[in-house]
């Protein structure tokens, strides 16, 4: 038995802990490619503050997109309810609420990566110290994602946590995708230059799959491909698929465990089927944008069933 | 006057309690100790073991400061101690159960009707209610003070929702995980199993006609309450359900807490949140941390609130010093246990008396608590004793007058070595159809040198206390 409130605690916690990542990948890869381009890397901040969906919040502050205003817009700004300061605090807010439903480890990763950000978040980073400051946010993550793989029993408390995870990972791809996607269409005429494989490059590093994508795809940057990976390919952890294969899953064992079936269950099945039977190809030719946009708002509608279908309020 | 020191008395050495402890002691290095100290805190901090202070900025998550040297009771001093309190907490239930129906010990005259019929603490929806299974202090925590070898006092009895428990259990789990070693070498007795006794405890005394393993959950204000730890800890460790008023409602006359299955009933809720805020149909309208309607399933039978609404009245400071009268007319014997001598200010005789002796005594606010609204007559200055003076008069059945009593001393490690500090100790006392005391308890200690107030809002600390498996 669970409470509505825990479930939604949970849900949250680990969409706000996936989201604090997330946030450190962006800049990342933002930072990355204001490095390896000598000019305008105004534009490239500009769609990091767009891909972080924080585009109307950031101009109400700031008429410039630079790496400082930026960087400190997404990583610890309190007034952006979703820089990395931000959402560690939310996590660990709801975290505390859930408390009992945590595993001592769990709880305590997240109790001690709140601890050791806001630390590092007081004050204003040095921009010679970002690419540790996004290693050691991504380093806190990835121990609560530890202690909570390791030790969490796998039952509905799992699987509501892994629901807040894969709906808030799936908006991020989908988002960091949608912001870009005409540098993935077939119709640009400058495939092939060193600028446009940088940009993919940078579509690809912010999701952590450069390197992945090098392996199997052997180093050839063809924007299909990255497209095909980043929205298909099942096993490529932040994939649509992948997160929908995660999420439906889990909407199976609430199913088998309470033995109902409720209006989330069958929109998760859908966009995993859409997925699955899908080719890339089918996709272009329907409209990358359409596609991605539509998966966005179902992603979204998904969200608020779980609220509702599950009692969080 | 020094104090009565527990474990270094001035008179000879080393009392016999500490001697296995001692031993110990004798063998470990400054250096070690202080490290242990400071991994205590980590620990502390690591788990977010911490509380909240009402009135200060960025108070948000303080820790209470944990000491290393534990306090240690004999099992002799302890099966007295407890004889004692058995009584006393059994009186306090008779004594609750007869001010809410036939009111025979004010019939008899042995307190005085004003007492209970003007009291804040009183409640008249309360009259007539019997709580099933009869337990109305199904948790309570009596605060005892020591003096000298022989003399212990009842400081308190907290009826209402006592608090501090948890800090008892990672005391010791804390000093298990610093100094394994050490339990190899002294025998104490367990604490651990508090949980499961309160559970335990609790089933017993579920409504009539729920089922055999009643539903439980631990009713908290919130994660912003100053004890949301420790309720979280509870509800964690006696694998029940933490709840707060948002997530119940009355459903077909049983309490109920909304799940992702919807609503499920529930049959005993250990509350953590304070009578007034109980119910908004019948106290506080503007609550929303408690259950509206959930009086009438109350008196309906149909579910077990821990502690009972009303027994507030038991641990009220004007009540408490006729305790002694209440031991004895409830229980035909003598209190075993002593009451600190109180004068009550509402009498005028007494008030002439506290007034002269201010620079003296203890005087308290008679509904205060957690060391809020005291003053301390011996550590007082004059400027502070003349504002007291006046408020005392102008509401003088407000305040209750004690003398300051020379509690005893516990050392516990500073940098310098060990210090003497004052102690007190809160057992926690389970009533159902029987009374279990765990072994062992709260004790707080006032960390600043000569200080009385051992209040954790007020700077104090606590130590792992000790009941000798002997």
């Amino acid at each position: 038995m669970l409470l509505g409130r825990t479930a939604n605690g949970l849900y949250w916690m680990n969409r706000y802990i996936e989201r604090a990542e997330n946030m450190a990948r962006l800049v990342d890869a933002g930072l990355r490619m204001a490095l390896t381009r000598s000019q305008s890397s105004a534009e490239e901040w500009a769609s990091v503050i767009v891909s972080a969906g924080a585009e109307n919040a950031y101009r109400e502050k700031y008429d410039q997109f630079e790496v400082g205003p930026v960087t400190d817009f997404l990583l610890r700004d309190p007034a952006n309810p979703s820089s990395v300061l931000s959402s560690i605090e939310n996590a660990r807010q709801n975290g505390r609420a859930v408390r009992t439903a945590l595993t001592r480890e769990t709880w305590e990763s997240i109790n001690e990566a709140w601890m050791s950000l806001k630390r590092m978040l007081a004050d204003p980073i040095d921009e010679r110290d970002l690419p540790s400051v996004l290693d050691a946010i991504k380093r806190e993550t990835a121990l609560i994602r530890g202690s909570f793989h390791g030790t969490m029993l796998r039952n509905e408390i799992f699987d509501f946590c892994q629901l807040g995870t894969f709906v808030e990972r799936a908006d991020n791809t989908a988002r960091i995708l949608d912001v870009k996607y005409y540098v993935l269409l077939p119709s640009i005429s400058w495939v092939g230059s060193t600028l446009d494989t940088s940009q993919w490059e940078s579509i690809l590093r912010s999701v952590a799959a450069h390197r992945s994508y090098r392996w199997l795809y052997e180093g050839d940057y063809k924007p299909r491909q990255i497209a095909d990976y980043l929205i298909l390919n099942g096993r490529m952890p932040r994939s649509l698929a992948f997160c929908y294969r995660y999420l439906t899953e889990s909407l199976r064992f609430l199913s088998q465990d309470y033995g109902v079936r409720h209006a989330c269950h069958a929109t998760a099945e859908t966009t995993y089927a859409k997925l699955s039977n899908s080719t890339i190809k089918d996709i272009f030719d329907a409209g990358l944008h359409e596609f991605l946009s539509d998966f966005i708002r179902d992603n979204n509608q998904l969200s608020d069933q779980l609220a509702s279908d599950f009692q969080f309020y | 006057m020094t104090a009565f020191d527990e474990m270094l008395p001035q008179v000879d050495g080393l009392r016999k309690p500490y001697t296995g402890y001692d031993r110990w002691l004798q063998t470990q290095q400054a250096q070690r100790l202080q490290d242990k100290m400071r991994d205590a805190e980590r620990v502390f901090r690591k788990t977010g073991i911490t509380f909240a202070v009402y009135g200060e900025e960025d108070a948000a998550e303080r820790l209470i400061p944990f000491d290393i040297v534990p306090r240690i009771i004999s099992g002799a001093e302890w099966r007295r101690l407890t004889l004692g309190i058995e009584q006393r907490v059994q009186a306090i239930n008779a004594f609750l159960d007869d001010i809410y129906h036939r009111q025979e010990i004010l019939r008899a005259g042995r307190i005085p009707k004003d007492l209970i019929a003007r009291n804040a603490a009183f409640l008249p929806e309360m009259i007539g209610v019997r709580p099933p299974a009869g337990v109305y202090t199904h948790i309570i925590g009596i605060d005892v003070v020591r003096t000298s070898e022989d003399e212990f006092f009842v400081l308190e009895d907290n009826a209402r929702t006592p608090s501090g428990v948890s800090y008892m259990l990672e005391n010791r789990e804390t000093m298990m995980q610093l100094f394994p070693e050490l339990f190899q070498k002294v025998k104490v007795r367990p604490v651990e199993n508090y949980p499961q006794l309160l559970r335990q405890s609790l089933s017993a005394t579920r409504p009539e006609g729920s089922s055999s393993q009643p539903t439980i959950a631990v009713l908290t204000p919130g994660s912003y309450n100053s004890a949301y730890f420790e309720h979280a800890f509870l509800a964690d460790q006696m694998g029940v359900q933490l709840v707060e008023g948002q997530d119940l409602r009355v459903v077909d006359g049983h309490v109920a807490m909304r799940t992702t299955e919807g609503y499920k009933q529930i049959d005993i809720l250990y509350r953590r949140v304070d009578d007034a805020y109980l119910d908004p149909l019948t106290f506080k309208p503007d609550s929303a941390l408690g259950v509206a309607g959930i009086m009438d399933v109350y008196r309906a039978g149909n579910v077990t609130i821990a502690n009972a609404p009303g027994t507030g009245i038991a641990d009220d400071k004007a009540i408490y010093s006729y305790m002694p009268e209440i031991v004895e007319f409830y229980t035909g014997r003598k209190a075993l246990l002593k009451n600190v001598p109180t004068w009550r200010c509402s009498e005028a005789d007494s008030l002439k008396y506290v007034l002269e002796h201010l620079g003296e005594l203890v005087v308290k606010e008679v509904h205060g608590s957690g060391g809020y609204g005291m003053l301390v007559g011996p550590t007082s200055t004059k400027v502070e004793q003349d504002a007291f003076a006046a408020k005392l008069k102008s509401n003088p059945s407000n305040y209750i007058a004690q003398p300051t009593l020379s509690l005893s001393t516990c050392p516990i490690y500073t940098d310098a070595g060990l210090a003497p500090r004052h102690v007190d100790l809160r057992p926690f006392v389970l009533v159902s159809d029987r009374i279990q005391i765990v072994p062992g308890g709260l004790t707080r200690v006032a960390l600043k040198e000569g200080s009385l107030v051992v209040n954790s809002s007020q700077g104090g600390g606590t130590k792992d206390t000790w009941v000798l498996d002997d």
